[in-house]
């Protein structure tokens, strides 16, 4: 069962602890400086936004069907059965088209590093395959981020909705956008309100460049034969013309 | 030249600035990251060195495969004297290509990965292997000139007798990775401007390589003509600047179609950065297209060059505006390039100019053939006397 994050954006008061949280599960510096920094960078993977009272969480949507782990020319991203998609940096020659396929804009790259890695958030894969939930649900006082499977958090999710109609935007972000992603949104507020994107297509990205490259073996037979063919009567032709000329 | 000291000239000081700060950008990219070196940021990972040392390069040098294609596979043998030239262009472009993502990759170290680490669903996975490949076939396409050049007979013998399938694997690789520049962007249909994302990028990245193929022939046999004191073959350059203007007109009606298909045409009512690079962009393919029409103007070298720069131009804007302009708006940032960027891709350029010309200088590649090769051109020559004139 593939797992999820639900972040419920009306529970959020905004303390951070789920960045201190992340900052500390990479190891990563984590100060007032740092918390200040209301965006994902290499050395911050989850960012708690503020618009206006609402608060707002940035992280890796670990997308169904990732545009990133699709577009990587090494397979240095790949998805999880278990639903994070992860990233082995020992692959990764540097070509950044992870970040400039990812909808969400979620990959951060060390720019100032000579040998440098791509970072985003893994949905603590290492913690998730060991049964527990990730750093940012556990730390979280106000469980305004909770893990588990992703069918049941959806339930979840539509619940909340259901029973207190008044309080929610009547949708949850990350059900259908991209063709659906691991971290679902619930909020009060209509979510570009709340910084997400909502002008994402509604299909997985991987199959708008796989629509192309499924083409080539056709177009790698097709074309063989027909330069091939093209080759061949020219060729003749010429060497029609030789004999004929010489017989004249 | 190497019998006595180089003279000074405004293009060689010009030359040697170029290189010194392209070289002080070397320094700082390889001590300082990209980040001391690019303004590449999180939200915009592809600059001028993906845009325009890349997918420019890649198109410029698309020469190769259409002359090959029109030479040995169609049996156009008129155009045999370009054809050389072109290839040349071709191999250096790619050397280049591969330069300039030694700079961009975050790991140079590792730009073998693709070829051992494999993710077919990847489009630059696709281009990697096919760029790869095909330099190796465009230097067994260049190996002829050198063994002229030494009367090396064995390996030459050796690459006459693959090259038919060594010619047709070119041209579909081409075929496959000019394009594939184009599928690279339709992952992202929410970032790229709708004036340019289209689904049929790749269909019109191929449509413009082959055009731009041929206006870098015309604008290379003009150049070269000039530095080397040769004559113009002038009514050659005029027979591809003919078809030339066939392919853009070509290009320009699938664009204009798929601009009507989208609905795209009303964006151009409105008054952004986009409307106006996007006009410059078409003018500058269409003023060409439609002056290549008339054949004064192909006959007159003057004229003929300006149009073959044109076309250069208005490809440079369409491969810049995919990957650069057109994604500024969707990512929600600017860019302007660093000017160690553009030291750096100033310095590609101008060491691309320097080895053709030094390469030209040394092998045959304008020339007539020598004695050896005369044999195997009479022969052929023999064997196709209607279009040989």
């Amino acid at each position: 069962m593939p797992k999820a994050i639900l972040y419920d954006s009306t529970l959020c008061i905004g303390c951070k602890a789920c960045e201190g949280a992340c900052a500390q599960r990479w190891g990563f510096p984590y100060d007032d400086k740092i918390a200040a920094e209301e965006k994902i960078s290499a050395h911050k993977l989850t960012a708690v936004e503020t618009h206006g009272d609402k608060f707002s969480r940035r992280l890796c949507m670990n997308c169904v069907e990732p545009a990133c782990a699709s577009v990587c020319p090494v397979g240095a991203l790949e998805k999880t059965q278990l639903g994070p998609v992860v990233y082995d940096a020992a692959k990764c020659m540097g070509c950044r088209y992870c970040m400039q396929a990812c909808p969400f804009q979620v990959p951060s790259y060390e720019w100032n590093q000579r040998l440098p890695k791509m970072r985003k958030c893994d949905m603590c894969y290492d913690r998730q395959s060991q049964g527990k939930m990730t750093a940012c649900s556990e730390v979280c006082p106000m469980q305004a981020t909770i893990t588990g499977d992703r069918d049941a958090l959806i339930a979840e999710a539509r619940q909340r909705i259901a029973a207190k109609p008044d309080q929610y935007y009547q949708k949850i972000y990350g059900l259908k956008e991209v063709g659906g992603t691991s971290v679902l949104y619930l909020s009060a507020v209509p979510f570009e309100q709340i910084g997400l994107r909502t002008g994402v297509p509604q299909e997985p990205l991987p199959e708008t460049t796989w629509r192309v490259l499924e083409m080539l073996p056709d177009i790698v037979s097709t074309g063989t034969v027909l330069l091939g063919g093209v080759w061949w009567i020219t060729n003749r032709r010429a060497e029609v013309a030789k004999k004929e000329g010489r017989r004249k | 030249m190497m019998r006595k000291l180089p003279k000074i000239t405004v293009w060689r000081v010009i030359f040697a600035v170029i290189l010194l700060f392209g070289l002080y950008a070397t320094y700082l990219r390889v001590f300082y990251g990209l980040g001391g070196s690019t303004n590449l940021s999180d939200k915009f990972p592809w600059g001028i060195w993906i845009a325009f040392d890349v997918m420019c390069g890649v198109g410029l040098a698309a020469g190769g495969f259409t002359l090959v294609a029109t030479v040995h596979i169609f049996n156009i043998q008129k155009y045999k004297p370009v054809l050389r030239p072109a290839i040349l262009t071709a191999f250096l472009g790619y050397t280049l290509v591969t330069v300039g993502l030694l700079y961009d990759l975050g790991r140079p170290d590792r730009l073998w990965h693709p070829l051992v680490m494999w993710n077919p669903h990847s489009v630059m996975f696709e281009v990697a292997w096919c760029v790869t490949l095909y330099s190796t076939v465009l230097f067994l396409e260049f190996i002829p000139v050198v063994c002229e050049k030494f009367g090396w007979q064995k390996p030459m013998e050796w690459v006459h007798r693959i090259s038919v399938p060594l010619m047709i694997l070119g041209v579909l690789l081409s075929t496959m990775h000019q394009s594939s520049l184009g599928t690279l962007f339709l992952i992202v249909p929410e970032k790229l401007y709708p004036l340019w994302y289209s689904p049929i990028l790749p269909l019109l990245f191929f449509v413009s390589a082959i055009g731009v193929g041929l206006a870098m022939t015309i604008f290379e046999s003009w150049h070269s003509s000039r530095a080397f004191g040769r004559a113009l073959e002038l009514p050659l350059l005029a027979g591809l600047a003919r078809v030339l203007a066939v392919v853009m007109s070509v290009y320009l009606w699938i664009r204009f179609l798929d601009l009507a298909h989208r609905h795209a045409f009303g964006l151009l009512a409105r008054n952004r950065e986009e409307t106006w690079l996007f006009l410059l962009e078409i003018a500058l393919t269409a003023v060409p297209t439609v002056l290549l029409y008339q054949a004064r103007i192909r006959m007159r070298p003057g004229a003929l060059y300006a149009c073959a720069v044109m076309v250069l131009f208005g490809f440079v804007a369409n491969r810049l505006n995919v990957g650069i302009t057109g994604l500024e708006a969707g990512s929600g940032t600017t860019y302007n390039p660093r000017w160690s960027e553009i030291a750096i891709t100033l310095s590609i350029v101008a060491t691309g100019f320097a080895i053709f010309r030094a390469i030209a200088h040394y092998f045959p590649v304008f020339e007539a053939p020598s004695h050896e090769i005369q044999a195997e051109e009479s022969e052929e020559q023999e064997a196709d006397p209607v279009s040989v004139g």
